[in-house]
This record gives structure tokens, sequence and C-alpha cells, in this order.
């Protein structure tokens, strides 16, 4: 490795030719820029509208199974047995009724996020004190007002938690949808493993990670600026 | 719907099935995989988390090891290891695309990152269960006069087992679910069958390797929470614990952010 190294910025071909194929290269990250933000834009778009949508649909059932506790059971069972179906089996299971496009991947992403979400949304309305809830009716709340008013906002930490982990697995997830030539970062990934390509491959990981670990942290941020009455009593 | 009966077809088509490289074959392969992966996780991961839990220490690590391991996307960590064939202190061989025995090409790669997406839930559920032992009834078998070893072997362990169970549950989901993936860097295993039939457009052959893969997929994890039951010495009719068991982990909290894991246990 070395003595070609050594000798690359002499000879024409950069560190990720094919007789160096260095794992770190910034030639790489410049020669292929519009490449890698194409990919990463992607992979941020598939990721949002899964997240998004994994929610909107999770709000619904939430509220009825708590509404209807036999339906909760069976909820909770389908939940369960739809996140043990590993990803590289679920989207193949999709493709006859959405073909091989983003929507593929967008939905199977999603309700992977819809069992995560269902779960802290069930449990952080179940974490609001029972007295307060009595207090609220008490004081006159309908039970859209209370739902709005005291018990989303109190049940906001664990939902909130739900939707981080919801969040930076479907980031990772999403590499997988590669299967159906919409996996953002994962399609770089794949073209990385077919040809060999090391600073390819290192480079979409990498932004992965970093990519997961950036929404994480925006999730926390967001948690912080809607509940302002929890930060006197965080440690 | 073509692709529908395509893979109707292909399942039942014997040919299909036996054979080498075929689905029998290629299901005991991911089977082997999997089981190997998750002993080898049981090895390293139960013992050092247990014993942390034991001492009340490194609770950040083991809790947060979790986090991390649901950051990192499996088909990159795989891509990396079969692609790093020539790291020198490694003598030039790992793990890259080399095949290990009955597990296939890239097998040792596999394995690896099958170990690895099989120790945070094992080490964080063991970690907690552990940890979640009531102050009183730790202080109960002091009181008695326990050493470490009894209280740990005698009290914290029973306890602790059902959640423990519930780790290994979720990482046998995880484990066969990367398993699956491996194909994606032409490990082994039965999404060789899914993998295969995009690259050559026969579609209705890759849905039904998928079929076959989350059939055994919910199979497992059935059969490991009749295990789970089974083993679990709180769950029927002894309700002493039953209330602070019933929720598995905590919720809420800030780190223990799987408690909103689908999988956590919530009978």
């Amino acid at each position: 490795m070395t003595a070609i190294a050594s000798a690359a910025p002499a000879a024409e071909p950069s560190c990720y030719s094919r007789l160096t194929n260095e794992w770190v290269c910034s030639a790489y990250w410049t020669d292929r820029r519009e490449e890698i933000l194409d990919a990463l834009v992607q992979h941020v778009a598939i990721t949002a509208v899964a997240v998004v949508v994994g929610l909107a649909l999770a709000f619904p059932l939430a509220l009825l199974a708590r509404r209807f506790p036999w339906l909760e059971s069976s909820i909770m069972a389908l939940s369960t047995g739809l996140y043990t179906i590993p990803s590289l089996a679920l989207f193949p299971l999709l493709v006859p009724f959405t073909g091989l496009t983003a929507t593929t991947v967008v939905i199977g992403l999603a309700l992977y996020a819809l069992t995560i979400l269902v779960r802290a949304l069930l449990e952080g309305l179940r974490s609001v004190p029972a007295d307060t809830r009595e207090a609220a009716q008490g004081l006159g709340y309908g039970s859209a007002r209370l739902l709005v008013r005291v018990e989303l906002p109190l049940a906001l930490p664990v939902v909130m938690a739900g939707l981080r982990v919801a969040t930076v697995s479907t980031v990772a997830l999403t590499t997988v949808g590669s299967l159906v030539a919409y996996g953002g970062l994962g399609n770089l990934i794949k073209d990385g493993v077919t040809s060999n390509f090391r600073a390819e491959l290192l480079t979409a990981a990498v932004l992965c990670v970093v990519l997961a670990i950036a929404l994480d942290v925006l999730l926390v941020l967001a948690e912080r600026l809607m509940t302002p009455w929890a930060r006197g009593a965080r440690s | 719907m073509r692709v529908v009966r395509d893979a109707w077809d292909y399942l039942l088509d014997g040919a299909n099935w036996t054979g080498d490289n075929k689905l029998l074959d290629l299901l005991l392969q991911q089977l082997l995989v999997t089981f190997t992966a998750l002993g080898l996780a049981m090895l390293v991961g139960l013992p050092i988390a247990l014993w942390l839990g034991h001492l009340g220490r490194g609770g950040f690590l083991a809790i947060n090891i979790s986090n991390v391991g649901r950051a990192v996307p499996t088909f990159a960590l795989l891509g990396i290891f079969v692609a790093a064939d020539s790291w020198g202190w490694t003598g030039g061989h790992f793990p890259g695309t080399a095949g290990l025995g009955p597990y296939g090409r890239a097998g040792a790669a596999t394995l690896v990152a099958l170990l690895l997406f099989a120790l945070p839930p094992i080490i964080t559920n063991a970690y907690v269960a552990v940890r979640e032992v009531p102050l009183d009834v730790r202080e109960a078998a002091d009181g008695m006069g326990m050493t470490g070893w009894q209280k740990f072997r005698r009290v914290e362990l029973p306890l602790a087992l059902p959640l423990v169970m519930s780790g290994l549950r979720l990482a046998l989901v995880q484990v066969w679910a990367t398993a699956t993936i491996a194909a994606l860097v032409a490990g082994p295993g039965l999404g060789r069958v899914i993998t295969d039939g995009f690259v050559r457009t026969r579609y209705g052959q890759g849905i039904a390797g998928a079929v076959v893969v989350a059939v055994v997929a919910l199979l497992l994890e059935l059969l490991a929470s009749l295990v789970q039951r089974w083993l679990d010495p709180t769950s029927p009719s002894r309700g002493v614990r039953s209330s602070v068991r019933k929720d598995g982990m905590p919720v809420g909290g800030p780190m223990v952010a799987t408690a909103a894991d689908p999988s956590a246990p919530h009978q």
C-alpha cells in the first residue's frame, strides 16, 4: 500500500483508482460531489416521507386502540409480526402492488416506523396521570380539547423517544431500498460493493450514520422547544 | 399481478426447493448462520451485561450501545467488511468475501456483522433486567447473608430472566433480518433468492424468496415467544412481580429508547 500511495500524486490515477482503492479519498468527494449529494437528498426525502406517513397512520391507530381495548391486542400483534419481517423481504412483498418505485420503499419503511410509533403513542397517552385528566375534565374539557391541550403535550416525551427510534432506524433501513434502486445512500453502498469501491462505501456508510445522528439531535432540540415546561425539571 | 402467480409457481416447483443453493439448502444455511451468531453473541454479551448489571456499573455504555447499533446500517457494515480483504494487521484475509466452511461466501464477514448486530439488544436488555430487580429484594438477599454470587445466582438472575429472554428474542429477529441482508453483498442465506430474482428481473422468484424469509421470521418469533413464556418463572399465576414485569422496560427514560421497540415484551 505504501509504495503505491506515495507514488499516487505523480501518477495520474487518483486515490480511488482500482490500484490504490483508498478508504478515505478526497478526490472522490470532489469528483463525485453531485452523485453523493443526489444520493443524500434521496435518502433524506425517503426517510422523511416514510416517518411522516408512519406518524400520520400511527396517530389514528393509537387513538382507536386506546378507545377499543379489544382492538389493541390485534394492532399490537400485527405490528410485532410486521416488525419481525426483514426489510429485504418486505420490499419484494410490496413490489406487486407498487412496482419498482420509491413508493415501495417509502411504504415499507412507513410500516416499520408505524409499528414503533403506535406503541410510543399508546405508552405516552397511558403515561398521563389520571388525576391530571380528571382535573381537566372537571374544568370542562371535552375529549378533543383534553387530547390536544392536556394529553398530547404530556405524552410528548415518550412519543418523541419513539419518534427518535423510528427516525434513526428508518435512516439505516433506507439503504436496503437499493434492492429496487431507491435506497438513497444505499445505492452508493450497492455500487461500492459490486465494484469493490472503498471510498464510495465508506463515504456512504459514514454519511448514513451522520445523517441519523443529525436527525436525532434535531428531534431532541424540537422536543425541547415543544416542552418549555420541562426545561427546569430536567436534570 | 403476474408476478404473484410467478412467485406461487416458483414455490410450488419442487425443483426450486432441493439441491445445491436451492431454497432448503439456503434456508438451512441461514438458520445455521443465525444461530451460530446468536450463540456467539450470547457467549460474549450475556456475561458482561449481567455482571455489569450486578455491579451496577457501566450502565451508560450498556444502554447506549443499542442506540449506536440502530444508527449503523447493516448493509453498510457488511459492505465494508466484504471490501476489507487486505487490512495489513489481519494478514490480508479478514474478512473479505472469503468463504467459511458451511457458512458460504463472505461467511466470516457475515458472522462478524451478525454478531455485532446481535450484541446491542442482548447487552441492553440483560443489563436493564438485572438493574430492574427491586432494591428491597436485593436488600432482603443481603440481609439473609447471601454472598454477591449467591445473590446474583439465586435472586437477580431468576428475576431478570424474562427480560433477558426478550432481549434474546429481539436479537434473534435482528439476526435473522441481518442474515437476509447478507445477500446484498452476495453472502450466505435465503436473501440470495431475493437479490438474484431482482438482479435477473425474475421478480416472481424474488417475491417467492421474500415469502419464505418472512414466514420463517414469523415462525422464529413465535417459537421464541413460546420458549420465553415457558421459561418465565414469573409469568402465570404468581402475580407478585407482574406489575413490574408487565411493561418490560421503563418507557420515556431519556436513555432507554429501546422501550419503544415493538418487539419488547408486551403480553
